[in-house]
C-alpha cells in the first residue's frame, strides 16, 4: 500500500463528494417532477374552475385553451345578485347551519364519547356495538323515515332538521374517532382530578377537553366541510329559497331557465370554497398545536 | 389529622381475589409504608383507601368516618401518583390552584397556599411553566406541591420517585422525610423499594399476594423479621439462608456442622437457618471464634467503596454472601474461613415462620 499525501487524499474524497451530490441532485430534481405533475393532475378541476368563472360563457365548453380570450370579471359581482335573492342571503343561511353543526357535533360528539371512554353504566357495551353498527346504514336508508319524523314535528322548510340532530351525537364516526382519542389519556389524570375534586363532568370539561384538541379540530374541519359542501340535507328540507344554503343556491344558475350562466355559477362555485379554505388553514394550526403542546407525545 | 383503620379489607375483580381481608391500623400522624415486591396489591390497596377502588369488602374508616362510599374527593386526603398526573395543558400554578378552586376557596387564600407551597418545595420560578417543560425531579416536586396546598388530613403516595434516576431519588427521599417532619400529617406511601421503606417509615407493612405478612418498625423488621419471606425481602443484600436439621445435640448445618440450641428449640424437623451477610466473621489464621465455622473459595467480588460483599462457594456447592472490611484486599479464588454465632441468626420452622430462639438475650 502506498501512503497517499493528504492532497491527493482530499482530492479524491471531493471527487466521490462531487459524484454523490450530482445524483442526489437528479434524483430530487425527478422526485419533484413527478409530485408536480400528479398533483397538476390533481388541482386540473380546480384551475380549469377558477378560468372558467372568469372567462366569456361561449368559451368555456367551447375552446380548448385553459386561457381566457377577454378576463370577464364581471362574473363576480353579476354572479353575486346573478339569482332572485342576492348571495349575501345564501351565505347566512349556510354559515348559521354549518357553525351550528360544528359547535353541537363537536360538543355531543365528545360528550357522548367521554361517557364511553371513562364512565362506567348499564348497557355500556351493547350500547357502544349499536351506534358503531349505525356506521354501517347508509344515510339514505334512513332519509324516508327521517323526512316523515321531521315533517310530523313540523320542522320541513326550517334549518332545525339540519342543525339539532347534531346535538343530539348522532354521528357515530366522529364518536368512535373521540374514544379512541380519550382512552390514549392516562387514567391518572382522571383520578387526579377525581382527587382534586372535580365531578366527572368537570373532568371532562376541564381535564379531558382541552387536551383533546387535535380530536375535536379534527371533528371540526370535517363537520364544517361536510355541512358546507351538503346538498341532499338542504334539498330535501328547504323549500323556499329565502332558506337556501349556498351549494343549493347554485344549483339555481342551471336550472333557473334555459339560458344557463355557467361563468357566474363558476363564480360563485370558487367563492363557495373560500370558507372552507379559511376554516381548513386556522384549525389544522389546532391539530398540530394540540399535539404538540398536550406534552403526550 | 387522622388514623386509618382497614378492616378486613377484600379487592377481587370479578371472580379474581387480589387483597385477602387485610386488617391494619395507621396510627394519628404516623409515616406508614407499604412494601412488597410488584404485584402483589400495593397499589390497590392504596387506591382503595383514596377512594379510586371500590372497597369488594370489609370497612376503610379515616378519622372517625367509615368511607367505604364517601367519594374520592370529600375524604380530605391527597395522592401523588407515580406517573405524576400534572395536567399537561395547566401551567404549575394552575395545577397547585386547581383543586383549591374547585372547594370554592377565596382567590386571596388560594394564592397564599400556592406561594406557601411553592416555597417550601423551591418551585417559585417554574410557577408559569407547563409540566413539560420541567425536569422528572421539577414534575415530583410540582406533584407533592399540588397535594400539600389542599392540607389534607392524610397525604399518600404510589411510588413517586420511581421514575427518577438513583441521585434524584435519594434527594427525593431525604427532602420526602423533611417534609413528614415539618407537617406531621399522617402518611401512606407505596414502595417495591426496601431502603426507601427502612429509610421513610415509623413503621413499614410488608405485604406479599394480598396479604400482610408482618408490621413493624424498621427496626423490628430487619432484627425480629416474622417469617422467611420477611427476613429474604427486609435487608439488601438478602440473608442467607442455610437449611439444618435437628437432632440430639442441636442443629446440623451442612457445610458449618454441630451448632447447639437453646432448650426452647424444636426436637426434630428442619430449620431454615438465617443469617444476614455483615453477621459472617471472616476468620483470620487460627483464631478461630463463633459457634461453627466453614472454609470456602471466593467466586465473586462486589467493591461499593464503603463496603465490600463476597460471594463465597462452600463445599456443599451453596453459596453464600458476606460483607467484608473494604480496606482487605481479596482476591477471586482465594480460600477463606468464616465463622458464625448461633444467637445472631434467625431460624424459621418448617412452617416459615419464626422461631424465637434469642430473641430475649439481644
Ligand atoms: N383492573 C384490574 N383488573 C384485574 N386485575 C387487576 C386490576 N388492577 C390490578 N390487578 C391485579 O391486581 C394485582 C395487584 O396489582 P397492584 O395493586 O397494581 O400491584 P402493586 O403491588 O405492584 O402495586 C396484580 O396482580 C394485578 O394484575
Ligand atoms: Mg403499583
Amino acid at each position: 500500500m502506498t501512503d497517499l499525501s493528504i492532497q491527493e487524499a482530499s482530492d479524491i474524497a471531493r471527487s466521490y463528494r462531487i459524484i454523490r451530490d450530482k445524483r442526489k441532485r437528479r434524483a430530487t430534481i425527478t422526485k419533484h417532477l413527478f409530485l408536480a405533475i400528479c398533483s397538476l393532475v390533481m388541482v386540473y378541476p380546480l384551475i380549469w374552475m377558477i378560468v372558467s368563472s372568469v372567462k366569456p360563457d361561449n368559451e368555456i365548453f367551447g375552446n380548448i385553451s385553459l386561457w381566457p380570450s377577454e378576463f370577464i370579471w364581471q362574473n363576480y359581482p353579476d354572479g353575486w345578485e346573478g339569482l332572485f335573492l342576492s348571495f349575501t342571503v345564501f351565505y347566512k343561511n349556510s354559515i348559521i347551519v354549518t357553525v351550528l353543526a360544528v359547535i353541537g357535533n363537536t360538543l355531543s360528539c365528545s360528550f357522548a364519547a367521554y361517557a364511553f371512554a371513562r364512565l362506567e353504566f348499564k348497557g355500556k357495551n351493547i350500547f357502544f356495538a349499536l351506534m358503531m353498527m349505525t356506521l354501517m346504514i347508509p344515510y339514505h336508508v334512513v332519509l324516508i323515515p327521517q323526512y316523515l319524523l321531521f315533517l310530523k314535528i313540523g320542522w320541513v322548510n326550517t334549518f332545525l332538521p339540519l342543525i339539532v340532530p347534531r346535538f343530539l351525537a348522532g354521528d357515530a364516526f366522529f364518536i368512535f374517532l373521540m374514544v379512541q382519542f380519550f382512552r390514549q389519556l392516562p387514567r391518572d389524570l382522571d383520578e387526579a382530578a377525581m382527587i382534586d375534586g372535580c365531578s366527572p363532568f368537570k373532568i371532562y370539561w376541564a381535564v379531558i377537553l382541552p387536551l383533546s384538541l387535535p380530536a375535536l379540530a379534527t371533528t371540526a374541519i370535517f363537520t364544517f366541510i361536510w355541512t358546507w359542501e351538503d346538498f341532499l340535507g338542504p334539498l330535501i328540507y328547504l323549500n323556499d329559497i329565502r332558506d337556501y344554503t349556498v351549494p343549493l343556491a347554485l344549483r339555481n344558475f342551471i336550472s333557473q331557465d334555459s339560458v344557463s350562466m355557467f361563468g357566474q355559477l363558476f363564480a360563485m362555485s370558487i367563492l363557495s370554497i373560500v370558507p372552507i379554505f379559511i376554516f381548513f388553514i386556522f384549525f389544522q394550526k389546532f391539530i398540530i398545536r394540540g399535539i404538540a403542546t398536550s406534552g403526550l407525545k | 389529622m387522622s388514623g386509618v383503620n382497614l378492616n378486613k379489607v377484600v379487592k377481587s375483580y370479578g371472580d379474581l381475589e387480589i387483597i385477602h381481608g387485610i386488617d391494619l391500623e395507621v396510627h394519628d400522624g404516623e409515616f406508614l409504608v407499604l412494601v412488597g415486591p410488584s404485584g402483589c396489591g400495593k397499589s390497590t390497596l392504596l387506591r382503595m383507601i383514596a377512594g379510586l377502588e371500590e372497597i369488594t369488602d370489609g370497612t376503610i374508616s379515616i378519622g372517625d368516618r367509615i368511607v367505604n362510599d364517601v367519594p374520592a374527593a370529600q375524604r380530605n386526603l391527597s395522592m401523588v401518583f407515580q406517573s405524576y398526573a400534572l395536567y399537561p395543558h395547566m401551567t404549575v400554578r394552575k395545577n397547585l390552584a386547581f383543586g383549591l378552586g374547585n372547594l370554592k376557596m377565596p382567590k386571596a387564600e388560594i394564592a397564599k397556599r400556592v406561594a406557601e407551597a411553592a416555597k417550601i418545595l423551591q418551585i417559585e420560578e417554574l410557577l408559569e411553566r407547563k409540566p413539560r417543560q420541567l425536569s422528572g425531579g421539577q414534575k415530583q416536586r410540582v406533584a407533592i406541591g399540588r397535594s400539600i396546598v389542599r392540607e389534607p388530613e392524610l397525604f399518600l403516595f404510589d411510588e413517586p420517585l420511581s421514575n427518577l434516576d438513583a441521585e434524584l431519588r435519594v434527594q427525593m427521599r431525604v427532602e420526602l422525610a423533611g417534609l413528614y417532619q415539618r407537617l406531621g400529617t399522617t402518611m401512606i406511601y407505596v414502595t417495591h423499594d426496601q431502603i426507601e421503606a427502612m429509610t421513610l417509615a415509623t413503621r413499614i407493612v410488608v405485604l406479599q399476594a394480598g396479604r400482610v405478612e408482618q408490621v413493624g418498625t424498621p427496626f423490628n423488621l430487619y432484627n425480629y423479621p416474622q417469617n422467611k419471606f420477611v427476613a429474604t425481602f427486609i435487608g439488601s443484600p438478602k440473608m442467607n439462608m442455610i437449611e439444618g436439621k435437628v437432632n440430639n445435640k442441636g442443629l446440623d448445618l451442612p457445610d458449618f456442622g454441630q451448632i447447639s440450641l437453646p432448650a426452647t428449640a424444636p426436637k426434630s424437623g428442619a430449620i431454615h437457618f438465617g443469617i444476614r451477610p455483615e453477621q459472617f466473621t471472616i476468620v483470620k489464621s487460627g483464631s478461630a471464634e463463633g459457634d461453627a465455622t466453614s472454609t470456602g473459595e471466593i467466586t465473586l467480588i462486589e467493591y461499593l467503596g464503603s463496603e465490600l460483599f463476597l460471594y463465597i462457594t462452600l463445599p456443599s456447592g451453596h453459596i453464600v454472601l458476606v460483607q467484608a472490611s473494604s480496606q482487605t484486599q481479596y482476591k477471586t479464588g482465594e480460600q477463606l474461613t468464616l465463622s458464625l454465632t448461633a444467637k445472631n441468626a434467625h431460624y424459621f420452622g418448617e412452617d416459615d415462620l419464626r422461631i424465637p430462639l434469642y430473641d430475649e438475650k439481644k
